[in-house]
């Protein structure tokens, strides 16, 4: 697991890209601020949900080649969009249904391109990242499958 | 050779890593998933369908065709689930 500080805003090519793969909860205010340095700002949140009566959800990844797969991501989209700063934060280990698992963000002169650039994060995690989830329900743990849908909102940024 | 197993297949090996050697005639991830698969009952369960596995090679995302030639790392695990 790597940790690391929040950028501190000043500018430099290095501050642009920020990915974070973290046992703590996610920051929100922090992670925002540290994005508000252009004209635009988009975000995506994603929590954990209490479907089928999760108690408990679980992720695992694969260290080193998680971060190395996200940092990509994030330089893809600063690229591709010509973006201020990309964000990615993944929260790994045990979390409770309502914690935050997830933040993309993505900072940009003008709102069409953090909006997509920021779905675009979130799209191409879900399938480029080594993450796996693992349920418990009324005790018992099981390995979320994969979902076909989520391969087909990848796929629409390919 | 360092492998690493994660999720339901490190589950049913019954270890996250291991160190192996395997022979000359094991040339890709797809031959070293079958010859890994005499190793224990526990390796056998965790691969017996290919088709549910996904591999990288030292930390390199590649389909299972893939030459382990010089590799150092490979990694086998299920279709990712994160987000």
């Amino acid at each position: 697991m790597i940790k690391q500080p929040i950028a501190d805003g000043t500018s430099s090519n290095a501050l642009t890209v920020r990915v974070l793969v973290t046992t703590n909860a996610i920051d929100l205010a922090a992670e925002h601020a540290a994005l508000e340095r252009g004209g635009a700002v988009a975000t995506f949140t994603g929590l954990v949900r209490a479907d089928d009566g999760v108690a408990t959800l679980e992720l695992e990844h694969y260290p080193g080649a998680t971060e190395a797969a996200l940092r990509r991501l994030a330089e893809e989209a600063v690229q591709r969009w010509s973006l201020d700063a990309a964000t990615i934060v993944h929260r790994v280990g045990p979390m409770r249904p309502g914690e935050r698992i997830v933040f993309t963000g993505a900072a940009s002169a003008h709102r069409a391109a953090a909006l997509e650039a920021c779905a675009f994060l979130i799209d191409r995690l879900k399938t480029d990242a080594p993450f796996w989830k693992r349920e418990v329900v009324d005790g018992q743990t099981r390995w979320v499958e994969a979902r076909e849908a989520d391969d087909h909102a990848a796929d629409r940024w390919r | 050779m360092q492998l690493l197993y994660f999720a339901w297949v490190r589950e049913r090996i019954g270890t996250g890593q291991e160190q192996v050697s395997p022979p000359a005639e094991v040339l890709t991830v797809a031959d070293l998933v079958d010859w890994l698969s005499t190793r224990s009952d526990g390796h056998a369960a965790a691969f017996a369908e290919p088709a549910r596995l996904r591999a990288a090679v030292d930390q390199a995302f590649v389909p299972l065709d893939t030459p382990i030639a010089g590799a150092r790392e490979v990694a086998i695990f299920p279709p990712v689930t994160g987000g």
